[in-house]
């Protein structure tokens, strides 16, 4: 912990961060226990950083939550998904003119002192998302038999649909350049996007870069993936990723000015 | 037995099925979510079409030994009855997220007008 205060404060005075305009996109369904601490926790490691809460339809407090604990509030007015909530964020960033935008889910399991990790290729200039992966380092995550499997087992597919090692593709939390928010603020995938995300960034010729990162057990709440629903997850994303291969989509992003 | 121009008509329909399904997803006109229900139906219409003698010991086992496409058409009929289901609450769905959006737009207008006449009442 010590190390990674140290780097903060390293990065803080980083004036490539300070220079940027950035954001913390936080998507959250009925999150009300968990978000403000996370709120909190951005601003803690960051103060110019804006933060937006995401409120996914939540039927509780989340709102209000976010808003006491100093993020603007996005609130949909019914649950689109995490697709759809993590989209309506990207939106905001590019209207709004952020030129770097973080991902941390609302239920506390990103931890904001490792925000550092993730944007510092982006002000290298080495990258345009940055995925925080649990399987690139010494993290001790380790997800339940089934999940864990299905982890590796897109992370292999990932890997080979794209000629690059890639660890983890179903981790929310990322960083983003101005151009990899503008290329999902305008086509996100629906549904469960994390990992037709990943393929679509190379399809676009972006450039991808992991960092390993700890996983904290959820805060509050429970996972949105449930088992019934993790084989239907399964089967989309692998067609998803089966029709990708036959779409035309691989027109480069045109470079933002 | 299964006539044989049966399963043939039986699996080109099902095959094309199977493709423009492929070709509406890739297009873009048809969510992968939605698609799933039609891949299935026409996956296990072509298998029965193609597998003559696991279509006839389906029959045999159904009891139907007259006609054995006649299982073909029932599990089709089957096929269709819960993809229409499905569609049924999906509408559902759309129609009470259409009504949300609606009152939330009007509040929201309610909101602007009362807003922006103000300062001149």
């Amino acid at each position: 912990m010590a190390e990674s205060l140290a780097t903060a404060d390293a990065a803080r005075l980083d004036p490539r961060l300070t220079a940027l305009r950035r954001i913390a996109i936080v998507p959250a369904h009925n999150e009300e226990s968990s978000v403000a601490d996370v709120v909190r926790g951005i601003v803690g490691v960051d103060p110019g950083m804006n933060v937006v809460v995401v409120d996914d339809g939540s039927h509780d407090r989340t709102g209000t939550r976010a808003r006491e604990a100093g993020a603007h509030v996005v609130r949909l007015p019914f649950n689109l998904g995490i697709g759809g909530a993590v989209q309506t964020g990207f939106r905001y960033a590019l209207e709004e003119g952020y030129q770097l935008a973080v991902r941390l889910d609302g239920d506390g399991q990103h931890d904001p002192r490792e925000l550092w990790k993730l944007v510092a290729p982006i002000l290298a200039d080495d990258a345009d998302i940055v995925v925080g992966s649990r399987f690139a380092g010494s993290g001790a995550y380790r997800p339940p038999l089934a999940r864990s499997v299905g982890i590796r087992l897109f992370a292999r597919l990932v890997s080979l649909l794209v000629g690059r090692r890639v660890t983890d593709t179903t981790s929310g939390f990322q960083a983003l350049s101005r151009r990899a928010i503008t290329l999902f603020a305008g086509d996100y995938p629906h549904d469960y996007p994390e990992v037709e995300a990943i393929v679509m960034v190379f399809r676009h010729r972006l450039r991808l870069v992991e960092v390993p990162v700890a996983m904290r057990e959820r805060a509050a709440g429970s996972s949105s993936i449930t088992r019934f629903g993790s084989i239907v997850y399964a089967s989309k994303v692998l067609l998803a990723l089966f029709v990708g291969l036959f779409r035309r989509n691989v027109t480069p992003l045109e470079e933002d000015s | 037995m299964t006539p044989l121009p049966v399963s043939i008509g039986g699996i080109v329909a099902s095959l094309v099925l199977l493709g423009v399904v492929f070709e509406l997803i890739r297009s873009r006109k048809l969510r992968e979510r939605y698609a799933l229900l039609w891949l299935v139906t026409g996956v296990a219409l072509l298998a029965l079409s193609a597998w003559r003698d696991g279509l006839n010991t389906l029959a045999d086992w159904a009891g139907v030994d007259s006609y054995p496409p006649a299982v073909l058409f029932a599990i089709g009929l089957l096929f269709i009855i819960v993809v229409l289901l499905h569609y049924s609450t999906v509408i559902s769905r759309l129609a009470d997220q259409n009504a949300i959006l609606a009152q939330r737009l009007a509040l929201l207008e309610a909101a602007v007008e009362e807003r922006t006449q103000k300062p001149s009442g």
